[in-house]
């Protein structure tokens, strides 16, 4: 074996956590459908309960950092009963452990409440899930696109959008030769 | 005094034909490298391929100092002003090589947010095809544009005024 490969210990993935504690994690936070997949634990919570559940799990159990916040549009989805399924990944840096909330919001007017007085990480992660769903977070500092041009008007990774756009990139002016 | 020979180091040619052939052999090309094509644009003029002898190694990052924009992969929406605020900086006479499949025509990326083609909003010279082209590819098409400068370059840029008569705007066509 070379010094390179001694040196070089792979991280510590995370681990599950263990079983008294994870169901009382899931009874604090009101959770549904506790399940693992693939070694991940993920807890289903309501959108009123939502921001609770977070701040609980931050205070209580230690999952100070928000990893990620994404969404999924279930539209057409077989067997899905709810539009849009946010997913909220959250990890105990302390005891290596994560955990996957996930909350369904449904049309008209999806809406949760923002997790940024909570978690600082949160603020652009919001903006990029209303940029690309349009699911609004009460309360968000500055809930403006993030990736998209500010006169964009649809959110293009909802299911109802057409792949190719609405015409969006070409409202350009055209330049010409003559013209410049 | 009638001249009946011209010695050996005397050529007889018009104005435009002198100017173009000064031009053709000193293009400044402006990298608008924003993607994979960039690299096979950096590859280009480094030692190996050597755009430099054709002319054209003098890379600068001013568009106020060149006069060939080489737009190297897939352009978005959100770049589109730039690209064209950079193409208008530039000085005429100018010129517009699209580089690679993105750049002429989106590419894979037929998705709302990449431009099907740059050729839609600005003026384009050459076409390289390929994803991304070989520099040869490049090369070949800096002496093609070398030949259509040559071919019908004038001093004044005439055939520029010429050519926007006979290009279509396709942007206007194109189905939203």
């Amino acid at each position: 074996m070379t010094d390179q490969g001694k040196s070089a210990a792979p991280a510590e993935s995370a681990t599950l956590i263990a079983e008294p504690l994870f169901s009382e994690i899931v009874a604090a936070v009101g959770g549904q459908r506790p399940s693992e997949f693939r070694g991940q634990q993920r807890i289903v919570v309501s959108a009123q309960r939502l921001f609770d559940a977070l701040s609980v799990l931050r205070d209580r159990y230690g999952f100070d950092m928000l990893v990620d916040i994404t969404c999924v549009d279930y539209l057409n989805y077989r067997g899905a009963t709810d539009r849009f399924g946010l997913v909220y990944v959250l990890t105990n840096t302390a005891q290596n452990k994560r955990l996957v909330l996930r909350c369904f919001v449904n049309d008209p007017e999806p809406a949760v409440r923002s997790a940024t007085s909570l978690y600082e990480a949160a603020n652009w992660l919001e903006r990029e899930v209303w940029d690309m769903f349009g699911i609004r977070f009460e309360g968000h500092p500055d809930l403006r696109r993030i990736l998209l041009p500010e006169e964009f008007t649809a959110h293009p990774l909802r299911k109802d959008y057409p792949l190719q756009g609405r015409g969006e990139r070409h409202n350009f002016p055209v330049i010409t030769r003559e013209s410049g | 005094m009638a001249i009946n020979e011209l010695p050996d180091n005397v050529a007889i040619t018009n104005l435009d034909r002198l100017v173009s052939w000064c031009r053709k052999n000193s293009l400044w090309p402006m990298p608008f490298a924003t993607a994979c094509c960039g690299i096979e644009l950096m590859a280009t003029g480094a030692s190996r391929h050597d755009i430099a002898r054709f002319g054209a190694e003098v890379f600068r990052f001013s568009p106020r100092q060149c006069d060939l924009m080489i737009v190297a992969g897939r352009v978005v929406m959100k770049m589109l002003p730039v690209l064209q605020r950079i193409w208008q900086q530039m000085l005429e006479p100018k010129w517009c090589i699209s580089m690679g499949a993105c750049a002429s025509t989106g590419g894979v990326f037929d998705t709302y947010s990449v431009v099907q083609g740059i050729d839609r909003f600005i003026p384009v010279d050459m076409y390289v095809p390929g994803c991304p082209p070989r520099p040869e590819q490049l090369l070949q098409a800096v002496m093609d544009l070398q030949e259509k400068i040559q071919r019908e370059g004038t001093i004044d840029g005439r055939e520029f005024a010429r050519r926007g008569v006979l290009e279509p705007k396709r942007a206007l066509r194109e189905n939203p």
